[in-house]
């Protein structure tokens, strides 16, 4: 009896059932959220292409993700015989774990942030790295030959643009002197950094939406899922659920890589021009517009511009951004040498 | 004995040697634009080989076409290529009119040519929303269909079919031209006009799809007449063959148009030479459909055509090149053989040449730029 | 140089492309070509050409003018009308004369080509623009185009 109350008290004691408690809220609210994205870019796309989008799930179909997802779940799980079971069944978990990870380093707002660590954006550059090992899982033990070749797209991919990704982000750093994003965020109190850091942060941000986009294989960079070259790519042979996390991921992804632009380059959850600092909840609502202008913005990427080929991909990332990258970065070390920054 | 003299650096070497593997490209690959097979042999990305495989969708269109009457013939050519059905129809007629010797009305004529230059530009409009589609823009797409959409209802309202037309028969057409087909050909031709730009600055003019597209599957002008090559591919080599040109028919010889020609040869070029036929098909119609000349619709056939004894041939420029009709008639009421010329099939025997060497994504852009439809290949 | 007038180059061209797509994004509301088929099932017409269906009209007394000449099933291409005809005794002149038993229509083979409205000298048969045509059961779409007890009207000669 002893021993359970001890381990009981343990639990309260350190926390654990608190964190397992706010992971739960987080669980269901991003995974609500990725639904959202998939609903919203549908609309997005419809809009552009001149169609009215799902509009009849709910009131203008906004339950429309919802019942997709319940069918997803159940439908059948489906696989090739000769695929190998354990690692084609790891790989979707692996995507959609690192996926939510992310999330937990974001400050929403002043208080809602889950997890304050002082690596913050390394830990996120780390974070996303791993989920292209679930993709390369998938693509290898799925045992088909277009998800093998999707797989290797991917691979190739995000190895280069981690880089740029990577190194955009630290000439960021440059400027606030810290990798925790709740003292990033504190450092724009005297103007969001694309206009402390102007022309070396403007070029950071354009690159760093670029590789973004390639990182989360959006169109133009979807060569990994290229639907006219590979049929559906890593997950050609993935059903039901397991399609799902794939999805899902990707959404989310696309959430992360707008919510890291938001809290690096336009100030989290900082209100323009501190127009309601009395108000602290506002932050959120801030902190969402910003991001979801930048999803946007991603989204009209993709209903605009043909995909790149796969050689075409290596030549923008380390012709370009890549060298443009690291001159801009020594830029901005001069820039917050001479101090030349501008602030409000 | 052999594999003893072999030293442990060689089997290590062999052990990573890179393989050469074969993809299934199709029947049933959103590439492929219908039940086309590309047995593909791939070096990593590098396509070493492109074996077509066709049949999927055979029909034996040629040997139903035996046991027919003439004009049961024109509505089986509907099927052939789709997408020119109403070309198709004309060619067979055009066949069967000059084996009976018929003169046919100048107002046949005219519309036969206008209701033409509208399938050509349907067709391209499809091939663009595809094309842009098969690179990776989504978007083109719609605007395309936006814009075919119109095309067709224009046929839908006249012909009573939006695809498969059956318009035309020996003789003549079927019916009148609706009243309001003038109207809505003059409401087309501006809109049309707005438009084409606009396909300019969303795909023509994006780096992205040059890079894609540019040097991207070369076909040069000796290869073009050797794979006897025809329609648009082939007037992107530089190899002039405009059948509306050089063997004008119906009342193609009254207008005046120009032959769109380039001579790069890759897959940007076919896709210009497209944009530029849109163009043409314009002035074309809007050179004839102010002035269509009142008069019957059809001259009087037998209900049982025969032709004389002999053979016949007539060829028309489609949407895809050059279409023939070729009909060996013993002087009954059905042909003993009939004979269709498709260019799909010539310009589909050019992808192994082209294609080898690209790499996947280059295979498709290529493929779109061919712009195949399988019924015309398999007939 | 060249290198950055590359740069230059490409963002404006991807520029351009995003003008076009963002024009009709905000356009939205009014630019939709999507047709919301089932709800405008009340105002969608067809054109009146479009070939949906061959149905044979019948007047009030249940009358059409078919006079079961068959020239319809000889222009079909595929043996999609069957007519099953007989010889009946005028009643006016008392000689005997051709008239339909049964016009069969195969909906399921036909290819809406078009050639027996075309053939028929008397205009018996013409198109409906129905284009609801999916059943549950094919032999459904074994249609018998006069409707019974139907007789052809008078004057309508072959
Ligand atoms: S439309 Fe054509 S296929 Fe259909 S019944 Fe008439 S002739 Fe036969
Ligand atoms: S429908 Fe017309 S063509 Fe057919 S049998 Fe009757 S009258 Fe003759």
């Amino acid at each position: 009896m002893n021993s359970i109350s001890n381990i009981i008290d343990w639990f309260i004691n350190t926390g654990v059932l608190n964190m397992a408690l706010i992971a739960l809220i987080y669980l269901t609210v991003f995974a609500l959220l990725g639904l959202f994205l998939v609903l919203l870019e549908r609309k997005v796309a419809a809009w552009f292409q001149l169609r009215i989008g799902p509009n009849r799930v709910g009131y203008l179909g906004l339950f429309q993700t919802i019942a997709d997802a319940l069918k997803l779940v159940s439908k059948e799980l489906t696989g090739t015989v000769k695929a190998d079971k354990f690692l084609y069944n790891l790989a979707p978990y692996f995507v959609i774990v690192t996926s939510l990870m992310a999330l937990a380093v974001f400050p929403f707002t002043k208080d809602l942030q889950a997890f304050d660590i002082n690596i913050g954006i390394f830990f996120l550059i780390a974070i996303s790295s791993i989920g292209v090992i679930g993709i390369l899982l998938g693509g290898w033990s799925s045992n088909n030959k277009f998800a093998l070749i999707g797989a290797m797209r991917s691979g190739v991919q995000t190895v280069s643009y981690e880089l740029s990704v990577g190194l955009s982000l630290l000439t960021m750093v440059i400027l606030t002197g810290s990798l925790q994003l709740s003292e990033i965020i504190e450092v724009q109190k005297s103007g969001w950094l694309i206009v402390q850091g102007h022309i070396p942060a403007i070029i950071a941000f354009m690159i760093y939406m670029i590789a973004g986009t390639a990182e989360t294989n959006r169109a133009p960079f979807d060569m990994v899922e290229a639907e006219s070259e590979l049929g559906a790519g890593y997950h050609t042979e993935y059903s039901g659920m397991k399609f799902a996390y794939f999805f899902l991921a990707e959404f989310i992804n696309m959430f992360i890589i707008a919510a890291i632009a938001t809290t690096i380059f336009f100030g989290g959850w900082l209100s323009p021009f501190g127009i309601t600092e009395s108000l602290p909840w506002m932050g959120l609502f801030w902190f969402l517009v910003k991001t979801f202008v930048l999803v946007f913005l991603m989204m009209w990427f993709r209903w605009t511009f043909p995909r790149l080929r796969v050689d075409q991909l290596l030549t923008l990332e380390w012709k370009y951004l890549l060298p443009i990258n690291l001159v801009n970065l020594v830029l901005m070390a001069v820039i917050v040498w001479l101090n030349l920054t501008i602030q409000i | 004995m052999e594999t003893a003299v072999l030293n442990s650096t060689t089997v290590k070497k062999s052990n990573f040697k890179s393989e050469e593997y074969f993809i299934n490209m199709g029947p049933q690959h959103p590439a492929t634009h219908g039940v086309l097979r590309l047995l593909l042999t791939i070096d990593g990305e590098i396509i070493k080989k492109v074996e077509p495989d066709l049949g999927y969708i055979h029909r034996s269109i040629e040997k139903m076409s035996e046991s027919n009457s003439y004009q049961q013939i024109v509505h089986l050519t509907d099927r052939l290529d789709y997408l020119s059905s109403h070309i198709n129809n004309e060619a067979v007629c055009l066949c069967v009119e000059n084996a009976l010797e018929l003169e046919v009305p100048e107002r046949v004529k005219v519309i036969r040519t206008i209701l033409g230059e509208l399938t050509r530009i349907a067709s391209h409009t499809l091939w663009w929303g595809v094309m842009g589609m098969d690179v990776g823009a989504l978007t083109t797409y719609f605007y395309g269909f936006r814009d075919r959409e119109m095309i067709n209802d224009i046929f839908e309202e006249t012909c009573g079919a939006r695809l498969t037309m059956n318009y035309n028969i020996p003789g003549g057409l079927m019916q009148d031209i609706h009243p309001n087909f003038v109207k809505r050909v003059k409401e087309f031709i501006p809109h049309f006009r707005s438009k084409l730009p606009e396909y300019d600055r969303l795909l023509t003019g994006n780096i992205i799809f040059q890079k894609r597209t540019k040097g991207v599957g070369v076909l040069s002008r000796e290869d073009a007449i050797n794979f006897g090559a025809s329609g648009p591919v082939a007037r992107a080599s530089g190899y002039s063959c405009d059948v509306r040109k050089y063997h004008p028919y119906s009342a193609l010889d009254k207008v005046n148009f120009t032959e769109a020609l380039d001579t790069a040869g890759d897959s940007f070029a076919r896709y210009k030479v497209r944009i530029a036929e849109m163009w043409e098909s314009l002035n074309i119609i809007e050179q004839l459909i102010d002035n269509i000349p009142e008069g019957d619709f059809k001259v009087a056939t037998n209900a049982v055509i025969k032709l004389p004894k002999g053979d016949f041939y007539q060829k028309v420029e489609t949407a895809r090149g050059e279409f023939g009709v070729y009909i060996i008639s013993t002087g009954n009421k059905n042909p003993y053989r009939v004979k269709f010329r498709s260019p799909g099939l010539s310009n589909l025997s050019l992808l192994n040449h082209i294609a080898v060497g690209g790499k996947i994504g280059d295979l498709v852009a290529t493929m779109a730029t061919i712009d195949i439809v399988v019924p015309d290949i398999d007939r | 140089m060249g290198y950055f007038s590359n740069i230059y180059h490409g963002i404006r061209t991807l520029l351009t492309g995003m003008r076009v797509t963002g024009k009709y994004f905000l356009n939205a509301r009014k630019g939709a070509i999507t047709q919301q088929y089932p709800d405008n099932r009340d105002t969608l017409k067809m054109f009146e050409r479009f070939r949906g269906e061959v149905v044979m009209p019948h007047d009030e007394n249940n009358e059409h003018s078919c006079t079961g000449c068959q020239k319809c099933e000889l222009a079909c291409p595929n043996g999609s009308i069957e007519i099953i005809w007989d010889r009946v005794i005028d009643p006016e002149t008392g000689k005997k004369k051709k008239a339909i038993d049964q016009h069969i229509y195969h909906f399921g083979m036909c290819t809406q080509c078009g050639l027996c409205v075309d053939a028929c000298p008397s205009d018996a048969i013409k198109w409906a623009q129905n284009f609801e045509n999916s059943v549950y059961d094919r032999t459904q779409l074994t249609r018998i185009l006069n409707k019974p007890g139907s007789k052809v009207r008078a004057g309508v000669e072959e």
